[in-house]
C-alpha cells in the first residue's frame, strides 16, 4: 500500500464546522493534487455558518458566497456529514482513529463581555444573538427581543453592529423581500424602535465599519444618520493616523461621518446617532434595562497605538433594550485545547499546540477558532489554505496505515441514533426552503426547527405508496 | 455594484487581493489583476488590502479611473483567474514608495 494521499490509500480528513473556513480547507485539500477524501462535519442540518446565518438578510449580493461552496461541494471526494456534533455524537478522539487528520473549523459562536455591572439585566443582549435569530437559526429562533422599546444601544463599532442597527432602522416593507426568518420579520413589524444609539470606546478615525457599511447607513429610506459634529473634532494622533496614505479606509469613514454630520434630520421616523469615545460603566433598572451609563473616554497613545482612557466624565442614555458587538470568542471543543484568555484554539502554523506548545499530532485549526474573530468571509481562504499546507508538509509524519473516514463513523452515529444529512439530502432542504419563499417573493423562506429540515429528505426516503 | 482594479496596481501587482477574495474572481497578465463583477460579491475584502489602494468600488471610483470598468470586465474574461498570492512584480516596492504608501 502506498502512502497517505495515493488511489488506494487516500488521505482521509475530517473538517470540523462547514462555514467558509471549513469549505476553504476542504478546497484547499481536494484541490492539493493527491487523493484526498474530506468529510465536513456540521452540527447543523444546514451547511455555509456565519454566510448562511450571519450575514445580513439584506446583503443578498454577499450571500452568494455560497455559489463557490456549492461548487467545491460537487468536488469528488467532498461528503457533507451534517447534523452531527462533534463531542456529543462523536468525539475527538473517534475521529483520530477513523481519519489521518482532523482540521477544526468552528468559529467563534460566543461574544466577548462588556464586564459591567447590570450586564445581565432582561434587555441587555449579545449581538450574535439578533443576528442568529433574525436569520433563522434553530438555536436561536425562541429568543425575545422587547421591540416596544424606543430607544436601542448597540455598542461596538464594527460591522456586526452596522448590520444590527441596519436591521433595526428598516422598515418591514424594506425586509419583506429578503430571506429574513418569518418569525423576525412579524416581530420587527410591530417594532417601536425610534432611536438607535451606536457607541464606540475609541474615535471616529478608529471605527472599524468598512466604508461600504458605514455609507449604507446613511442611505436608509426611514432612518437618518447622525453625529455632533462636535464629536469628529480629531486629536492630532488622529489626525496623523488619517494623514497615512495607507490609512485610505479611516480617513474615507471619517469623510463619511463628516458628511453624516452636515446632513439635517429630515422628516424620517426613526434616526440612528453615532457616539465616540464612550464606553458602558453600567446597566441600570428595577427588573429590566432602563438605563445606559457611560463614561467618556480620551485617546492616548502614539498614532496607531492610541487607547481609550476614561476621564470619568458620566453620561447617561434612557433605554431599553441594548445589543453588545465588540467581539468574538470561540467556544471549546472537549478534548482539544483551547486558550480560554484568547478565546482561540492554540495553534502555530495551523497545528494544534497543547499548553507547552508542542503540536498534538494530527490536529489543526483554521479561520476565527484559530485567530481570532477577524476579517470578513474572504480572509479565511488564505488563513484556511495556510493551515492546510501544514497538513500536507505533515504528510510523512501521519499514520501510514489506511483510514475508514465516514465508513469508520457511520456506525458510531447509527448506534447513537444520529441520522447524518448528506450534501444531497441539504438540496431537499434548500429546494424546499426556495419553494417556502417564493409564493412571499421572497429567496427563500428558511426552516427554524432541526425537525422541519430533517422532515425534508426523511419524506423523500419513504417509499412511494 | 462594481468593484475595479485600476492604475496602481499596473507595475506593481502585490496580488494580496486575491488572498482575501472569497470568490476567486481576480485575473491577471503580466501587468497587473483584473475584477470579474460577474463572479465579485462585493464584499470589499480587498480594498483595504491592496498596499497602493487600486481597488475601488461603486461610488468611490475616482472619475479618472472609470474606463477601468471596461478593461476590468474585457481582460478578467479573456485571462486565467488567480487564485494564490504570486510574486509582486519587479520594482514593486519602488513604484509604492512613489505613490505615496
Amino acid at each position: 500500500m502506498h502512502a497517505p494521499g495515493s488511489e488506494d490509500n487516500p488521505l482521509q480528513v475530517a473538517v470540523v464546522g462547514s462555514g467558509p473556513s471549513g469549505f476553504y480547507a476542504a478546497e484547499a485539500l481536494l484541490k492539493c493534487g493527491r487523493t484526498v477524501d474530506v468529510d465536513l462535519i456540521e452540527r447543523l442540518p444546514a451547511p455555509f455558518g456565519l454566510v448562511r446565518y450571519g450575514v445580513a438578510p439584506d446583503h443578498p449580493k454577499l450571500k452568494e458566497a455560497i455559489l463557490t461552496y456549492e461548487i467545491i461541494a460537487r468536488l469528488p471526494r467532498f461528503a457533507l456529514l451534517g447534523n452531527v456534533t462533534v463531542g456529543r455524537d462523536v468525539t475527538v478522539d473517534e475521529l483520530r482513529a477513523h481519519y489521518h487528520a482532523v482540521v477544526f473549523t468552528c468559529g467563534a459562536e460566543a461574544d466577548r463581555r462588556l464586564g459591567v455591572p447590570g450586564e445581565d439585566l432582561p434587555g441587555s443582549h449579545t449581538a450574535t444573538e439578533f443576528v442568529a435569530w433574525y436569520n433563522g437559526h434553530p438555536e436561536y429562533r425562541d429568543r425575545h427581543f422587547d421591540l416596544s422599546a424606543e430607544v436601542v444601544a448597540v455598542v461596538g463599532q464594527g460591522n456586526v453592529a452596522a448590520d444590527v442597527c441596519r436591521i433595526l432602522a428598516k422598515s418591514a416593507d424594506e425586509l419583506r423581500g429578503t430571506d429574513i426568518a418569518e418569525h423576525a420579520l412579524d416581530a420587527l413589524a410591530a417594532s417601536r424602535v425610534r432611536e438607535i444609539h451606536v457607541i464606540g470606546r475609541r474615535g471616529p478615525a478608529q471605527a472599524k465599519f468598512t466604508n461600504k457599511e458605514l455609507k449604507e447607513l446613511g442611505e436608509l429610506a426611514n432612518c437618518a444618520a447622525q453625529v455632533d459634529p462636535g464629536a469628529l473634532e480629531l486629536n492630532a494622533e488622529s489626525r496623523a493616523e488619517l494623514e497615512a496614505k495607507a490609512n485610505f479606509v479611516s480617513a474615507k469613514n471619517v469623510e463619511i461621518l463628516r458628511d453624516f454630520a452636515s446632513r439635517a434630520r429630515g422628516g424620517k421616523p426613526r434616526r440612528l446617532v453615532f457616539h465616540f469615545l464612550k464606553s458602558p460603566a453600567k446597566l441600570t433598572g428595577a427588573g429590566r434595562l432602563q438605563e445606559l451609563v457611560m463614561v467618556r473616554n480620551r485617546l492616548e497613545g502614539a498614532p496607531f497605538e492610541q487607547v481609550a482612557r476614561e476621564t470619568g466624565q458620566i453620561e447617561s442614555l434612557a433605554c431599553g433594550l441594548l445589543f453588545r458587538s465588540i467581539g468574538y470568542s470561540g467556544v471549546a471543543v472537549a478534548g482539544v485545547p483551547f486558550d480560554a484568555k484568547r478565546g482561540v484554539i492554540p495553534t502555530r502554523d495551523g497545528r494544534i499546540v497543547d499548553a507547552a506548545g508542542a503540536p498534538i499530532p494530527r490536529l489543526y485549526a483554521a479561520g476565527w477558532i484559530k485567530r481570532g474573530p477577524t476579517g470578513i468571509i474572504g480572509t479565511n481562504r488564505a488563513d484556511s489554505v495556510a493551515s492546510i499546507k501544514s497538513l500536507l508538509a505533515d504528510l510523512p509524519a501521519l499514520p501510514q496505515d489506511s483510514r475508514m473516514g465516514s465508513k469508520g463513523v457511520a456506525p458510531l452515529l447509527e448506534a447513537r441514533g444520529v441520522r447524518p444529512v448528506s450534501y444531497s439530502d441539504w438540496s431537499a432542504i434548500d429546494a424546499e426552503e426556495v419553494a417556502r419563499g417564493r409564493p412571499k417573493g421572497k429567496p427563500r423562506e428558511k426552516f427554524t426547527r432541526v425537525e422541519q429540515m430533517l422532515a425534508c429528505f426523511e419524506r423523500v426516503d419513504q417509499p412511494a405508496l | 455594484m462594481t468593484t475595479i482594479v485600476t492604475d496602481n496596481c499596473d507595475g506593481c501587482r502585490f496580488t494580496d487581493c486575491v488572498t482575501v477574495c472569497p470568490v476567486a474572481c481576480f485575473h491577471g497578465d503580466e501587468k497587473m489583476l483584473y475584477i470579474d463583477n460577474d463572479v465579485c460579491i462585493q464584499c470589499s475584502a480587498c480594498i483595504p488590502l491592496c498596499p497602493v489602494h487600486a481597488i475601488y468600488a461603486d461610488d468611490d471610483i475616482p472619475e479618472d479611473q472609470r474606463h477601468w470598468i471596461e478593461v476590468n470586465a474585457e481582460r478578467s474574461r479573456a485571462l486565467p483567474a488567480i487564485g494564490d498570492k504570486q510574486e509582486s512584480l519587479p520594482g514593486a516596492e519602488e513604484r509604492k514608495a512613489a505613490l505615496g504608501f
